[in-house]
This record gives structure tokens, C-alpha cells and sequence, in this order.
């Protein structure tokens, strides 16, 4: 009952280092999906970028994330404000699954869906708009829903170059060898995690279409 | 049969195939020198096995494909001429797959092409309600259910109803029937028949079946390799001798000849 104590005396300190935490995973949803989807889509439509595309997002996804904090800290315009920084590497690592589900699901379309709307004198915008976005939707949600989770953990990272979130709590019990306070930060940021998960699932399974 | 390819008369054909070569970027051909036309109210039906090319003619009509060499008419005008999406929306597409889109309802499915046509509400919903009716669906009943929701006929009515929403005159339709088991294709086939007989539209079917070929179609294009082997009005396509459409004819009758033992 320690921990429920302690957690219960640092209540406030928790539920602001969430909100920061729900803050800044939320601002790189945004621009990964304003960013990731338009991409995916260009890959669909221009096949010889889609090597460079997702080549360049895998790249993204396999450097380790402290380096890529580091990396953008001497970057001019980032590396001034810690939380534009951590925005900027974790929608580089967002971007991936949702480029990588949005492409997927447009291809995953019926061919005779698709040939149906051309044939009937859709334009390529209302065959994008009407037909295949909504019906690759649950795709791409399910790829938003994998970005999301991955964010919740890679942004506990965020706070190494100070830009606040769960993190802080990490790395205070990291150097203070203070099992409480990790937990502190790792219990509510696993939280975060499991119930964006449980969310966005659900949603996604509301908006895929019937066969 | 030759003098049906090219016949003199006052008026222009609705649709007209000149010299049409068609291949593949890496010089498959699947279309050679295919020349023919469709007059007005008329249905031609483009028979031949799978992979003859077919399919590939009737795409060159809509523009789906463009001619490699030749010229494909569409009321005169060469269909690289058209604006595609013009062309598109004048001519009612009905594909095997029938390709009805999951995500909506029948009535959107219908209405899409009046709905882009950018026609006013109401004029969309009668119309939507009269095209229900006509291909035998309640429309009460069916309006508002999801492609998932239909049997394989019914699909196949939403797919011909929402290719004449817009009311095109010309028609047209690639193995339209085929997903359909024999009793169901022979009900749509006939429904078919009478709702052609009113509307008079222009019609191009494509079918490997020579039993749908000889019920819809006013004259038979039979299609060998991507080459036009002949037309024929369909009693002349039974008494001809020659070895194809006498294949097709003894394939015919062996099936009436089960049905006579029976």
C-alpha cells in the first residue's frame, strides 16, 4: 500500500505530468496523421515514391529515440523549445505505420469497387473522397491506433531533453534509484497506452465496412 | 455475316470501332484490327472465351483503355476526343463484379452518378424509387439496405439500376450475369430483355455464354484471340457451319438434349 500512498500524495504532480504526457502525444497525432495520410495516399497514387517514402519513414523508425532527441537538439529552430523538439521526433516515429496502413488500405480496395467508380465518371478526387477513404478508414485507424501507442511509450523519452510528460518521473527514479517515482511515471503512462488502445480499436471496428 | 460489319446507311452509328489495335506496354496483343459498329436501340452481344478480349473492347468504348491504333467512336467522336469523365457519365457501366460500394446504402449506390450530375433531392429520390421499381425491386424495402444485405440477384438489379440512374443511352455490360446460379440469371436475363424492349437503348453485353449471346443480343460478335471472327444476327449464328460458332451451337444443344431426356 506504499505505492497507492505515495502515488496518492503526488496526485497532483501525476495528473499534470499525464496531461503534458496526453499533450504532447496528442499534438504528434495530429501532425502525423495531417502528415502520414497525404504521404500514404502518394504512394498509391505515384508507386515509384514509395520506395523513397517508406524507405525514409523506416529510417525514421529505426534510430534509437534518445539518439533522435540528440540529433534535433542543435537543430536551429527545435532546438531552442524542448516540447517543439520531442513533437518533431515522435511524429517522425508515428509516421510510419500510419503512411504504411494508409497506402495498404487504399490498395486493399475491390478492384471492381474502384473500376466502378471510374467507369461511372467519378474524378480521381471523388474516387479518393467518396469511395476509397472511407472504405480503407478502419485501416488507416488501425495504423493511427499502432502510432498512438508507440508515442505514449516513446514520449516517456521526452522528458531527457526536457519537455516534460511522464517521463520526468522515470528519470528522476532512474537517478534517485527511486522505484516508486519510476512507477509514478510508468504505471499512468502504460494506462495511457492500454486504454488509447482499447479506444481506438473500438472505433475502428465501428467504421469497418460490412461485407 | 460479312455484310453486317460495314452496312451503308443514312445515319451514324452510335458506336464505331475503326481498325482498333490494342496491346499491353510490353506488346501483348490483345486486340487486332477490330473493326465494327452498333447502331442506335441496338444490343450487340461480344462473345468468346475468356481472355479473347472482350473485356478489353468494351473498356475502349468508355475509355477505361485507349486504342493503340484505330479509332474508337462514341457518337461520332473519337473517345480521345471526349472528356473522359464526360464520356463516362453518358455511358451506364455494369461490370461482372457488379463493384456496388460496400459503404453504402442502395439508394446512394444508385443515385451516385445523378448526385454528381449534381441533380436536385428530390428529382434524385424519385428517380431512385421509379429505377427500384423497374428492375423489381421494392423500393420501400430495399432503398435504405446495404449491398451485404442483398442476395446475388438483387445485387445484380442494384448494379443495372444504378447504371441507367442517370438515364445514358448507351449501356454497357461485361459478363453482367455471370455471378449468377442459372435459375436467378435466366429470371434476371428475361427482366433484363423486357426493360431493354422499353428503354431502346444502345447496348454492348459482353458473355462467354452462348445462351445469354443468342437471348439479349440483336446481333453476336464473336471474338477469337483478339481478333472479330464474324457478326451474326443470331438465327444466323445457329445455321452457320463454320467450326466455332458450330462448336458453340453443339455446346447448346447438348445441354437442350439433356433437358429432352429428362
Amino acid at each position: 500500500m506504499n505505492l497507492l500512498e505515495y502515488f496518492l500524495r503526488h496526485q497532483r504532480e501525476i495528473v499534470q505530468a499525464t496531461v503534458e504526457h496526453i499533450w504532447l502525444v496528442g499534438v504528434t497525432m495530429l501532425l502525423s496523421v495531417a502528415i502520414g495520410v497525404p504521404l500514404g495516399v502518394l504512394v498509391t497514387r505515384r508507386p515509384w515514391l514509395s520506395k523513397p517514402i517508406l524507405g525514409g519513414a523506416n529510417i525514421a523508425e529505426t534510430i534509437p529515440s534518445l539518439a533522435l532527441f540528440g540529433f534535433l537538439l542543435p537543430v536551429p529552430w527545435l532546438g531552442g523549445r524542448a516540447d517543439r523538439l520531442a513533437i518533431v521526433a515522435l511524429t517522425l516515429y508515428a509516421l510510419l505505420p500510419i503512411i504504411r496502413n494508409t497506402s495498404a488500405g487504399i490498395a486493399g480496395v475491390d478492384r471492381a469497387v474502384r473500376e466502378a467508380a471510374k467507369g461511372m465518371g467519378m474524378t480521381q478526387r471523388q474516387i479518393l473522397f467518396q469511395v476509397e477513404l472511407p472504405l480503407s478508414l478502419s485501416t488507416v485507424l488501425a495504423g493511427v491506433r499502432v502510432a498512438t501507442v508507440l508515442t505514449i511509450g516513446i514520449a516517456t523519452i521526452a522528458a531527457a531533453v526536457g519537455a516534460g510528460g511522464l517521463g520526468e518521473f522515470i528519470f528522476r527514479g532512474l537517478a534517485m534509484v527511486n522505484n516508486q517515482l519510476i512507477l509514478a511515471g510508468a504505471i499512468p503512462a502504460a494506462l495511457l497506452a492500454l486504454s488509447a488502445d482499447f479506444l481506438l480499436s473500438m472505433l475502428e471496428r465501428r467504421l469497418r465496412p460490412a461485407r | 455475316m460479312s455484310s453486317l460489319t460495314n452496312r451503308p446507311s443514312g445515319h451514324e452509328p452510335v458506336i464505331e470501332f475503326r481498325h482498333v489495335n490494342y496491346h499491353l506496354n510490353g506488346g501483348q496483343e490483345l486486340l487486332n484490327n477490330v473493326s465494327f459498329t452498333v447502331e442506335g436501340g441496338e444490343t450487340l452481344v461480344l462473345l468468346g472465351r475468356s481472355g479473347a478480349g472482350k473485356t478489353t473492347a468494351l473498356k475502349l468504348i468508355n475509355r477505361l483503355l485507349e486504342p493503340s491504333a484505330g479509332e474508337v467512336l462514341v457518337e461520332g467522336r473519337s473517345t480521345t476526343a471526349w472528356d473522359p469523365i464526360a464520356l463516362r457519365r453518358h455511358i451506364g457501366y455494369v461490370i461482372q463484379d457488379i463493384g456496388l460500394f460496400p459503404h453504402f446504402t442502395v439508394e446512394r449506390n444508385i443515385s451516385l452518378v445523378p448526385r454528381l450530375e449534381g441533380w436536385v433531392e428530390e428529382r434524385t429520390r424519385a428517380r431512385v424509387k421509379e429505377l427500384l421499381e423497374m428492375v423489381g425491386l421494392e423500393a420501400g424495402k430495399f432503398a435504405r439496405r446495404y449491398p451485404h444485405e442483398l442476395s446475388g440477384g438483387q445485387r445484380q438489379r442494384v448494379g443495372v439500376a444504378r447504371a441507367l440512374a442517370a438515364d445514358p443511352p448507351i449501356l454497357l455490360m461485361d459478363e453482367p450475369f455471370g455471378a449468377l446460379d442459372p435459375l436467378t440469371r435466366g429470371e434476371v436475363q428475361r427482366e433484363f430483355q423486357a426493360l431493354e424492349r422499353r428503354l431502346r437503348k444502345t447496348v454492348v453485353i459482353v458473355t462467354h455464354h452462348v445462351g445469354e449471346a443468342l437471348a439479349l443480343g440483336a446481333r453476336i460478335g464473336l471474338v477469337q484471340a483478339g481478333k472479330l471472327a464474324g457478326m451474326y444476327s443470331p438465327k444466323e449464328f445457329l445455321e452457320s457451319t463454320e467450326p466455332v460458332t458450330a462448336a458453340y451451337v453443339e455446346h447448346l444443344r447438348m445441354y437442350e438434349g439433356i433437358e429432352r431426356a429428362e
